[in-house]
């Protein structure tokens, strides 16, 4: 793809702009951020190229544009004049699609928000930097509130922004950049980010100094005397979850100036177009083809559409999670934990009654769900509905694999149909959903996180519940590996062992090796048992979101979970012996 | 007690439409920002200015979170005595489900009814409202094939555990999904002693019936315990499923008319069977 470069003047301010395609409709263009240059998209914008008509240029003050002497001249309006006059040449009939980053995305939000541009801007793709304004009213609302918790979050990003006030003692940043930062600066972003090549650019030290302008000059002023600036322009806001400069929260209050706003949180540092530029090109495109489309918003696609904010934000808001066996018990539960907290969902179950149920109650609860009819066991179903997802160029953020049969008897009377009904649902589903969906979420570039739920009964032997105890100590083993493997691809995997949890497990299990009349004593006794107990599958949907929002691993829920640990690890000689007898009776 | 005549069934049927008039008429009073306190306070004199003269309870009035006795106080805390019940100070807002229950006693006749609404609108607490009739249909049906009691409880835990909802009649004392009702005796008197909230009389006698089980008897107390393993007594049931589904709870509450081979519900006519009418879901068969 061949690079055109040309210059624009903007009151004798020479701008450098470079483009790439420019017969394709629509256009882009991509603003940088500080320290950078231009150069800070040519990754992004050659893949973004291949479909669309791309511009990039340097900001004043940065690569090789001009550096106007005042810090005056870099005031917001003034970067917002330059921008109009880059568009107004490079696309003078149509509206562009704007994506800009850091700095280049606090300028933006100057043109967004301003009326006379919003038939020049079609869409606006934010990353990292948020309007100065919003941010002014976000911190005075905050401490105004008078609460201790919206305090903190305010020290919190002043934390993460410590350089801002450094940058506004005099000499403090041209000194750091001309006493050598410029030649650190690449291998200091690869550590910052963690493995990003970022080529050494020749005008570093230059955009490193002048660049501090930029914070001088605007600033201080906007931060304390913010003006109200809503926008109709469709935002998406790409928000880097790692992101050292900018915190999380500053972006909660959005869709209160915004009207059509989407986002998306990914696991990112803050130079995301280096670290991702395929994922940044991914993103920009689907929300240019979208908002290019002219379709409703219910329209868009509905992994795009997660993405919508209506409102306050909840904790699993724009994800996707898919639960194994959310017809009833914990699978149920959990569903219906993750969609009261925000998330869209997907339930699988065998039983297409139970499930419709579960769905329902979580459509109640105000979530997105959807029912999907399945046998676990099946690798060709679990294909279909990994390729259904893909069709919508979906993937789940959380898998929960939950679905499990109890099954209890003698060894020797346990037929191989019976072993490859257990093994078929309680381990086969678990390779299979964590094998296509580890996959799908290890290039999806966001946290994922794959729950497998074991059980209790994975830590020691017993002689009543050999293909059951069998599965689940697989399923614990397969945890165990996955997470060691995985943790490289970004996925967490989290093993859920819980007791006896009344479930309604029971009512569905086998006993086997009893005639009809005997496997209902069997059950109804184990039933019993099991209501005594009393552990709600809540308990355990609780204990799988804590872990899902925490670090831990491993998850146990119930007092005989924990005591059964203890009995496999320190006494296993006793766990031994204790298996011989059948406790259930 | 098995044997009530046409007379006392209608004595006991004019003071459960009394009680059900009261709460729909303070129910079409309600304005967000009243508490509980005021609303169990206005249903009080309502029933006092019409004639009530003694209480199985004094009325109680639950908002928001409260309708599913949600958090610390549930289950099994403090030995089956939940002081949750008592009304509180919190108070009505738009969207809110809230639940009002009185057990008004006239001239000996008792009812103990339970209703439930929301100024404005909630879908969460339709579909819970919607869903009781199943309830109503299944323990009627049980009843009638004289099923004994703690099966039909637990019957009625599995038709929860079905739905997705929580039993929550479980954080009521003795995890009653239901309880008995006497006659009492006219004595002419204007008021009767009460004691936190309930009536003497009443409790009195349903703590005879606990002493005579001890000794054999039936259990006053219809829940999923040992003690109501038996079939169906003869006599007048207050029947109360009351479900929860995450903050929002919904409940009827209605006498159940046990005979020594039949069983029927002592008024047809109360509101929210009127409303599964108007929602064309009543009658129902049988449950699915």
């Amino acid at each position: 793809m061949n690079e055109i470069k040309r210059t624009i003047t903007v009151n004798g301010v020479n701008l450098h702009v470079r483009e790439w395609n420019p017969e394709a409709q629509p256009t882009i263009v991509m603003v940088h951020g500080y320290p950078d240059s231009s150069h800070v998209w040519d990754a992004t914008a050659k893949l973004l190229a291949k479909r669309f008509h791309v511009v990039v240029y340097d900001v004043r003050g940065a690569g090789e544009s001009d550096a106007p002497k005042h810090t005056k001249a870099y005031s917001l309006e003034h970067l917002a004049g330059d921008f109009r006059a880059v568009i107004n040449e490079v696309s003078p009939d149509n509206a562009v699609h704007l994506v800009a980053h850091d700095w280049g995305s606090i300028q933006s939000w100057e043109s967004v928000t301003d009326p006379e541009m919003a038939s020049r801007i079609a869409s606006y793709t934010s990353i990292s930097g948020p309007s100065l304004d919003h941010t002014g009213y976000w911190i005075g609302q905050r401490l105004k509130s008078g609460k201790s918790s919206e305090y903190n979050k305010v020290v919190n990003q002043l934390v993460h922004s410590w350089y801002i006030g450094a940058f506004h003692f005099p000499g403090f940043a041209p000194a750091l950049w001309n006493t050598g930062l410029d030649k650190l600066w690449p291998s200091l972003i690869a550590r910052v980010e963690g493995g990003v090549e970022a080529l050494p650019n020749p005008s570093q030290r230059k955009d490193g100094v002048i660049g501090v302008r930029l914070y001088r000059a605007n600033m201080s002023q906007r931060l304390t005397a913010p003006q109200e600036k809503h926008t109709t322009v469709p935002v998406q806001l790409i928000v880097p979850e790692r992101d050292k400069f900018v915190t999380v929260e500053l972006l909660d209050d959005l869709h209160k100036w915004v009207s059509r706003l989407w986002r998306e949180n990914v696991d990112a540092g803050h130079w995301l177009q280096l670290s991702h530029p395929q994922l940044v090109a991914d993103r920009v495109s689907r929300f240019v083809d979208f908002i290019a489309s002219g379709e409703d918003d219910s329209e868009a696609p509905v992994a795009l559409r997660r993405l919508q904010v209506g409102g306050p934000r909840k904790k699993y808001s724009g994800k996707l999670a898919v639960v194994t066996g959310a017809g009833n018990g914990i699978g149920r539960e959990t569903l219906l934990a993750l969609a009261e907290q925000g998330a869209d969902v997907i339930g699988i179950d065998i039983d297409p009654i139970a499930l419709d149920r579960s769905i329902e109650l979580a459509q109640l609860l105000g979530a997105n769900a959807q029912a999907h009819v399945m046998d676990v066991s099946d690798a060709a179903a679990w294909e279909a509905f990994d390729a259904a997802l893909e069709e919508n160029k979906d993937c789940p953020s959380i898998l929960v694999n939950n679905a499990g049969i109890g099954m209890a008897g003698p060894f020797l009377e346990t037929s191989t149909k019976d072993w490859e009904k257990i093994l078929g649902v309680n381990l086969w589903s678990v390779i299979h959903g964590s094998r296509l969906f580890g996959q799908k979420m290890a290039k999806a570039g966001r946290t994922a996180t794959i729950v497998n739920v074991a059980s209790a009964a994975a830590f020691t032997p017993t002689r009543t519940m050999t293909a059951y105890s069998t599965t689940k100590a697989a399923v614990r083993m397969l945890s165990d590996c996955m997470r060691a493997d995985l943790a490289d691809s970004g996925i967490r995997v989290i093993t859920v062992c819980p007791g006896i949890v009344n479930s309604g497990i029971t009512d569905r299990s086998n006993f086997v090796g009893q005639d009809e009349a005997g496997e209902n004593q069997k059950r109804a006794r184990a039933s019993a048992l099991y209501a005594r107990r009393n552990l709600s599958p809540k308990a355990v949907a609780r204990g799988i979101l804590n872990a899902i929002d925490g670090s831990r691993d491993e998850v146990l829920v119930g007092a005989e979970a924990y005591g059964l640990n203890w009995l496999g690890r320190f006494a296993p000689k006793l766990a031994r012996r204790i298996a011989r007898y059948d406790l259930a009776g | 007690m098995s044997t009530l005549s046409n007379e006392d069934l209608t004595g006991f049927r004019d003071i459960q439409r009394l009680a059900y008039d009261c709460a729909e008429a303070i129910a079409a009073d309600l304005q967000p920002g009243v508490s509980e306190k005021d609303v169990a306070k206005k249903m009080e004199s309502w029933l006092m200015d019409h004639g009530v003269d003694d209480w199985f309870h004094k009325p109680f009035a639950w908002f928001d979170d409260r309708t599913a006795f949600d958090g610390f106080i549930g289950f099994k805390h403090l030995g089956g005595f939940n002081p949750a019940f008592y009304p509180s100070n919190r108070r009505l807002e738009e969207g809110m489900p809230y639940i009002l229950d009185c057990a008004p006693s006239r001239h000996g006749y008792t009812a103990d009814i339970g209703y439930c609404g929301v100024v404005g609108e909630n879908k969460l607490l339709d579909r819970l409202m919607d869903d009781l009739l199943e309830y109503r249909v299944l323990l009627l049906d049980q009843v009638r094939q004289r099923l004994p009691l703690a099966d039909i409880s637990r019957a009625v835990d599995s038709l929860c555990a079905r739905h997705g909802y929580e039993p929550r009649h479980k954080a009521y004392p003795f995890e009653t999904l239901a309880h008995r009702v006497e006659l009492l005796k006219d004595d002419g008197k204007q008021s009767h002693i009460n004691l936190a909230h309930f009536g003497l009389r009443n409790i009195r006698e349903l703590a005879t019936s606990g002493w005579d089980m001890l000794s054999g008897g039936d259990s006053p107390i219809w829940n999923s315990g040992k003690r109501a393993d038996h079939a169906p007594t003869p006599g007048l049931w207050a029947v109360e499923p009351h479900l929860g589904f995450r903050g929002t709870g919904a409940k009827w509450e209605e006498l159940l008319v046990v005979t020594e081979t039949d069983a029927y519900w002592l008024d047809d006519d109360v509101p929210h069977v009127r409303r599964w009418q108007s929602r064309g879901i009543w009658p129902m068969e049988k449950v699915a």
